[in-house]
C-alpha cells in the first residue's frame, strides 16, 4: 500500500514538471509534436529507473556518513558522484541501444545524449537523497511514478501545442510566450492533486 | 574593450538572453524565484560557475578529445558547483539560503546555460572571451531571475528582500503567486513583452 501511495504521488502531486520545474529546457523544445514527445518520454522513464537505484546504493553504501570509513561524511562529494554515474549509464545505454535494437536507437537516438544533462534525471537522485527513501524498492517505485509523470506532462503539453498552431495567438506571443503561458496554466490543473494525502 | 569582446558581454543581457531567447536553464530560474534575496543568491552562483568553468573548459579546449567531451564538462562543472555549495553553507548567512533553495544548487550543474555556453562558445574560443561570455550569460540569466522574483516577493508576500513594503496598508498577500505556475505566465509575460520590443525575434 506504501508503494501505490508513493507511487500515484510521484506521478500526480510531485510532478517532476508541474511541482518542480524539472527538465523544462527539453521539456519545452522537444514538445512540438506528440510522437517525439512520447519518444523522450520513454527514454526519461528508462534512464531514471537505471540510474535512481544505482544512485540509492551509492548514497547509501558510499555517501552517506560512516558509511564506507567510519567516521567520515562523505555527502559532499554526491553531485559529482550523481552525475559521473548518470553521463556513464546514457552512454552505456546508448552502447547497447545501438547494438542490439538499432529500430530503437534510431527513434531515440537523438534524445538519449541529450538526457545526461536533463535536470529531471539528477533532481530524481538529489530528491531521493533528500527523501531518505528506507529501502531500494521505495527508489525504484519513486523512479517509474516520476519519470511517468514527465512522460505524462510532455506527451500532454505536445498534444496541446499541435491543436494550438491552428489558433490565432498574438504575434509576439506565438511560439514561446504562449507555450510557457500555456504550462502554466497546466501547472495549476496539477495543483487540484496538491494537498491529496495518500 | 575592443568591440567584439563589448559585444560578446553585451548580447546575453537582453537581445541574446540565455532565458527568453535561446530557451536555456528553465528548469531551475523558475524554482528559485519565490523571494528575491533566494533569486539573488541563484543568480550569483550561477554567473561564478558559468563565468569559471567556461574559462577552465577553454583552457582544457585543445586536450580535450571530442567523444568524451560530455563527461570532462559535466565533472568540470559539478566540481565548481560543489565548490560554491560548500562555501554557501559554511557562512552562517548563506547556510538558510542554502537550505531553502535544496536541491536546486546542485541542479546548476545540469543547468542548460552552463553546459549551452561550453559547447556552443568556450571550445572554439580563447579563454578570456569565454570568461566574460559565462559571466554575461551568468548574468543575462540573473536579470530575468530578478525580474520575476520582484514581482513574486511583491504581490506574493508583499515584501521585497523581507521589507515590509505592501503590507502595512492592508494588502493581502496572493497565494496564487507563490505557487510554481504563475512564475511561468510571468515568464511567458516577459517573453511577450520582449518580443514587442523586438520584432525580429517573432515566430
Amino acid at each position: 500500500m506504501e508503494y501505490l501511495s508513493l507511487f500515484v504521488k510521484s506521478i500526480f502531486v510531485d510532478n517532476m514538471i508541474f511541482a518542480y520545474f524539472l527538465g523544462m529546457c527539453s521539456f519545452l523544445a522537444v514538445s512540438k509534436n506528440v510522437k517525439t514527445a512520447a519518444g523522450l518520454g520513454l527514454a526519461v522513464i528508462f534512464v531514471l529507473l537505471v540510474t535512481l537505484p544505482i544512485n540509492y546504493l551509492l548514497n547509501r553504501y558510499v555517501l552517506a556518513p560512516d558509511a564506507l570509513i567510519e567516521g567520515v561524511d562523505l555527502s559532499f562529494l554526491s553531485f559529482i558522484i550523481f552525475i559521473a554515474v548518470i553521463a556513464a549509464i546514457v552512454q552505456i545505454v546508448e552502447m547497447v541501444v545501438e547494438k542490439f535494437s538499432p529500430s530503437l536507437y534510431s527513434s531515440l537516438g537523438i534524445f538519449l545524449p541529450l538526457i545526461a544533462v536533463n535536470c529531471a534525471i539528477l533532481g530524481g537522485s538529489l530528491f531521493m537523497q533528500q527523501k531518505d527513501f528506507v529501502n531500494l524498492g521505495e527508489a525504484t517505485v519513486y523512479a517509474l511514478g516520476s519519470g511517468l509523470g514527465w512522460f505524462l506532462a510532455i506527451v500532454s503539453l505536445a498534444a496541446i501545442r499541435e491543436k494550438m498552431a491552428y489558433s490565432n495567438v498574438p504575434k509576439a506571443l506565438k511560439g514561446l510566450g504562449i507555450t510557457f503561458i500555456t504550462v502554466g496554466l497546466m501547472g495549476i490543473a496539477f495543483m487540484t492533486f496538491m494537498g491529496i494525502s495518500l | 574593450m575592443n568591440a567584439k569582446l563589448k559585444e560578446t558581454l553585451l548580447n546575453p543581457i537582453f537581445k541574446g538572453n540565455p532565458i527568453t531567447v535561446l530557451v536555456l536553464g528553465i528548469c531551475s530560474s523558475l524554482a528559485v524565484t519565490v523571494t528575491l534575496k533566494g533569486a539573488l543568491v541563484m543568480a550569483l552562483s550561477v554567473i561564478v560557475v558559468c563565468g569559471i568553468s567556461s574559462l577552465i573548459l577553454s583552457l582544457l579546449r585543445n586536450t580535450i578529445p571530442g567523444r568524451v567531451r560530455i563527461i570532462v564538462q559535466l565533472v568540470v562543472v559539478a566540481m565548481m558547483v560543489i565548490l560554491v555549495d560548500q562555501i554557501l553553507k559554511s557562512f552562517e548567512a548563506t547556510y538558510a539560503i542554502d537550505k531553502q533553495l535544496s536541491v536546486y544548487i546542485g541542479l546548476i550543474i545540469t543547468n542548460c546555460i552552463v553546459m549551452g555556453r561550453i559547447e556552443a562558445f568556450a571550445l572554439g574560443n580563447k579563454p578570456w572571451p569565454s570568461f566574460l561570455d559565462g559571466i554575461a550569460n551568468g548574468a543575462g540569466y540573473g536579470l530575468i531571475l530578478l525580474i520575476v522574483a520582484f514581482f513574486r516577493e511583491l504581490l506574493g508576500s508583499g515584501t521585497l528582500f523581507g521589507v515590509d513594503i505592501l503590507n502595512w496598508m492592508g494588502y493581502v498577500p496572493n497565494n496564487l503567486v507563490i505557487l510554481p505556475p504563475f512564475a511561468l505566465i510571468l515568464l511567458g509575460c516577459i517573453v511577450w513583452v520582449q518580443r514587442s520590443i523586438q520584432k525580429d525575434l517573432q515566430e
